[in-house]
Parts: C-alpha cells; sequence; structure tokens
C-alpha cells in the first residue's frame, strides 16, 4: 500500500512538474520569438497502393491548402482506401475474400498570431463496421534566430467500432495523443529534429473479427479457434531523431530513428537512410533504405494449449515478434513553367516501396488446415509465415 | 521509469531553451542558409505523400506516434 501511495505522489509530482516546464518553454518561447510562417498553398493529387500478403488496397487522396492575408492558412483532404483482402487471417477463419472502403475527410486551419503558429484540425474517418472522428490542436514557434522550432501537439480521437452481420455489437474506444517536438539548425549544412509522443488509448482495442487459436481436444494435430481478447487500456512512448545533411555536391541525406515502448510489453525501433540527389533543373531522384523490429506483446501466443487458457490472449500479427525491411526507389520532376504557366510549379512523382515482412513467432496457420495427408503439417509446427509487399504512391503537385 | 525519463529529457530540454533565452547568439546567420533553404534538404517535401507511408506503417507495425506529421484516427483495423 506504502508503495503504491509512494508512486501516486510520484506522478502527481512529475505530472505538475512536466506541466510547469511546460509552461516555462512556452514562455521563453515567447520572448525569444521570431516570425513564423505558414505551409505552402499547394495542391496535391495522389494515387497509392499497397499489394502483399492476400491484400490489395489502392485509392485517391487530395490535399489542397490556401492561405488568406498571410494570416490564415486553410487544408483539406479527401482519402480513400478500396481494400480487397484475402489475408492469412481472413483464410484462417475461414472467410472468403471480402471488399471494403474506407473514405477519411479531414479539415485543418492554421493561424498565425503575433510570432505563434497554431492549428486546429478535425478528421472523420468512416468504414461500414468503424467510425472515427479525431480533433487535433497543434503550436508551433521559430525563435532563437529562427535556428530553432519548438512544436507541441495534443488530439484526442473517438472511435466507434461495429461488425459485420451483427447489428448487435457496438463497442468504443477513446484515444489520446501528446507530443512536443523540437528542431534545431546545427551548422549551415546540417539539422536535427527530435521528437517525443505519447498516446493513451482506452475501450475496445481488438479487432472483432480476428481469432487466437489453440490445439484441438480431440484431434491435437490440428487447431480450434477462440476469440481474442486483448486489455482495455494501452499506453506508448514513442522518442524520434531524425537529420538531414546536405552533402558536398548538390544532394543530401536523412537519417531517422525512432525507439518506441508500450505497456503491452512491445518494444520497437526503427531506422531509416534516405538520400536525395537533384539531376539537373528538373529531376530529382531518391533512394532509401528502412528497417523496423518490434518485439512481441505479453499476451500474444500463436497457438495456445486449450480454450481459454489465457484470459489476456491476442494473435494479431502485428502483436508478434518480426522484422520489416523496406527499400524505396523515387523520382520527382518539375514540369517546365511554359506547360503550366498558371502555376508557380508543379511536379509530377512516382515513388515505389518493397516491404519484407518476416514473422518470428507468427505460423502458417494455413499448412495444418490443408486436407491433403501428404502435405498435412500438425498444428503449431507450420513453417514461419512472411509476405512482401509493393507500395506505389504516384503523385502531381501544384504549387500556387 | 518512463514518466522519470520523459521528464529528464524536458528538463534538458528547458536548459537548452533557458540558455536560448540569455547569451548564446545564433551560430549560423541568416545569409548562410541557403543549402538549408534548398527543398532537398526538407524533412518531409511532400505532405500528402508522407501522410500516407506513416498509415501503411502504423496499421501494419505495433510502433505508433511521433512520426513527424499529423497522427491519428487511422481506424487501422
Amino acid at each position: 500500500m506504502a508503495a503504491v501511495a509512494a508512486t501516486k505522489v510520484l506522478t502527481g509530482a512529475v505530472n505538475r512538474l512536466q506541466r510547469l516546464i511546460a509552461g516555462g518553454l512556452l514562455l521563453c518561447a515567447g520572448f525569444a520569438a521570431q516570425a513564423a510562417v505558414l505551409p505552402e498553398d499547394r495542391l496535391d493529387i495522389l494515387y497509392h497502393a499497397f499489394d502483399g500478403g492476400g491484400v490489395t488496397i489502392d485509392g485517391p487522396s487530395i490535399l489542397v491548402r490556401k492561405d488568406f492575408a498571410n494570416t490564415v492558412s486553410v487544408s483539406a483532404n479527401y482519402y480513400l482506401d478500396m481494400v480487397s483482402s484475402a489475408s492469412i487471417d481472413v483464410e484462417v477463419s475461414g472467410a472468403s475474400r471480402y471488399e471494403e472502403e474506407r473514405t477519411e475527410y479531414s479539415v485543418g486551419i492554421d493561424y498565425l498570431y503575433d510570432r505563434t503558429l497554431m492549428s486546429l484540425s478535425y478528421t472523420n474517418s468512416t468504414e461500414n463496421d468503424y467510425e472515427a472522428d479525431t480533433v487535433g490542436f497543434g503550436i508551433s514557434q521559430e525563435f532563437f534566430g529562427a535556428m530553432t522550432t519548438l512544436t507541441m501537439g495534443f488530439s484526442i480521437g473517438d472511435n466507434t467500432i461495429r461488425r459485420t452481420n451483427d447489428d448487435e455489437f457496438e463497442e468504443e474506444a477513446q484515444g489520446r495523443r501528446y507530443s512536443i517536438g523540437l528542431s534545431q539548425v546545427l551548422t549551415k549544412n546540417w539539422m536535427a529534429a527530435i521528437g517525443i509522443e505519447s498516446v493513451a488509448d482506452e475501450g475496445y482495442l481488438q479487432n472483432p473479427y480476428r481469432f487466437v487459436r489453440f490445439f484441438n481436444p480431440t484431434s491435437p494435430t490440428e487447431f480450434t479457434l477462440e476469440e481474442e481478447n486483448y486489455p482495455d487500456t494501452r499506453n506508448s512512448d514513442a522518442l524520434s531523431l531524425r537529420t538531414m545533411y546536405y552533402l558536398p555536391y548538390r544532394a543530401s541525406l536523412r537519417g531517422e530513428y525512432r525507439l518506441y515502448s508500450d505497456n503491452w510489453g512491445i518494444e520497437a525501433s526503427n531506422y531509416e537512410v534516405r538520400y536525395i540527389h537533384p539531376v539537373g533543373q528538373n529531376w530529382v531522384f531518391e533512394a532509401k533504405f528502412r528497417q523496423y523490429e518490434q518485439t512481441k506483446a505479453d499476451f500474444y501466443q500463436d497457438i495456445y494449449e486449450f480454450a481459454g487458457e489465457k484470459t489476456l490472449r491476442g494473435r494479431d500479427k502485428e502483436l508478434s515478434t518480426y522484422t520489416t525491411t523496406s527499400f524505396g526507389l523515387g523520382v520527382s520532376y518539375q514540369v517546365r513553367s511554359q506547360y503550366l504557366s498558371v502555376f508557380d510549379k508543379s511536379t509530377i512523382n512516382l515513388f515505389w516501396d518493397f516491404m519484407q515482412f518476416r514473422y518470428d513467432d507468427f505460423r502458417d496457420a494455413r499448412e495444418s488446415l490443408r486436407t491433403d495427408p501428404n502435405t498435412d503439417v500438425p498444428a503449431g509446427q507450420e513453417s514461419l509465415y512472411e509476405f512482401d509487399a509493393n507500395v506505389i504512391r504516384l503523385f502531381i503537385s501544384f504549387w500556387y | 521509469m518512463k514518466r522519470l525519463t520523459k521528464l529528464a529529457l524536458l528538463l534538458s530540454t528547458a536548459a537548452i531553451f533557458t540558455n536560448g533565452c540569455s547569451s548564446i547568439e545564433p551560430w549560423v546567420k541568416p545569409y548562410e542558409r541557403e543549402r538549408l533553404a534548398d527543398p532537398i534538404m526538407s524533412l518531409e517535401s511532400h505532405p500528402v505523400s508522407t501522410r500516407y507511408i506513416n498509415h501503411v506503417y502504423e496499421s501494419r507495425e505495433a510502433a505508433r506516434g511521433a512520426e513527424g506529421s499529423a497522427g491519428g484516427g487511422c481506424g487501422c483495423n
């Protein structure tokens, strides 16, 4: 009891101190501020496509932004996912390929007031069985001779989860995000940014269609399914470091590293290196390498001994131990101004990413489902699951 | 422990800014920022594309947060 009380006192003190420091930072920023600028006026029209693991998702995204009187900038984003899925989860649960759509609308307003840039955004995402509303607030300030930018953000999201063909089923989940970021010019060739974000989710956090599997008591070489059961809270912290360096010739290197941990026991990290190389006045080429790895959630298990063995149970492959490796190439072409003189600048861009997902404790359960006795593999001894995916981003951008 | 780590980070940030408020002068002058202003030095050059690829990562990886662009409400399930 004493330990719990001490922890509460410490938590309260830390919270109060964090608020004080954050307030002090704002005050300091206020004194040392330089004029901030609004984001650029531009229109982006994107076609995106993901193809891998039996899932294809594609669709458009349109983002437009316009400022008024150099004081207010408004933005709007329309985004559509058209999903066709026969993923391993769908196959193992015995369901057939399904199609669905997710539509997302976002609107935002940025307001420049006496050297402070404030932003407010609202996002709505709708699927036939999922609805999400998010409101976000951010504040950003340049100071110290415009060498430093401090950003703070807060967002709150409400999610309603339903299940197709089950009118009785309706669950809720809420999420809060707190972030603080700092970017710093280090030399005339080098800048870096650090970011911290905490996310707190509460409510129904699992997928109503996903199951865990356990050994069939009457035929132990086979498995049977039961519903997942996740904790109803999840708190996570992420810390990222990004840096850009201008090389001795006209090209740049971008580095990124992120550390992550949450109270489900998942520890993750990822890093990315990007090389950006312009050629002439009109072309920019880009190459990147990214690697992500994580440990499993405490309650994750590929197969359980018997039904109800664990109260908390999950078999989402995104909660297992695995590594993702990505290679990416991109090219941007700036259209000569005489062809599109109505705009200040126009570009055509194509980015392709090749992603490899390699799971360490998520097995390909489809192997033990086969009916052919020659290829039958006992449950729990299937090969480890892996798949590759191609991700395409094709977009045009206009500045005005 | 995590709270303490966060507090330590916040404190060191505060220390940097307290200095920023007083004596240290900006050491990269405005006229020395030609390279930093080059579009190839932008951390995120294409907002619509960055937003999408972050969504791809967030819906297929457990880690979330500190992506460097607006997140949330992704309906990733």
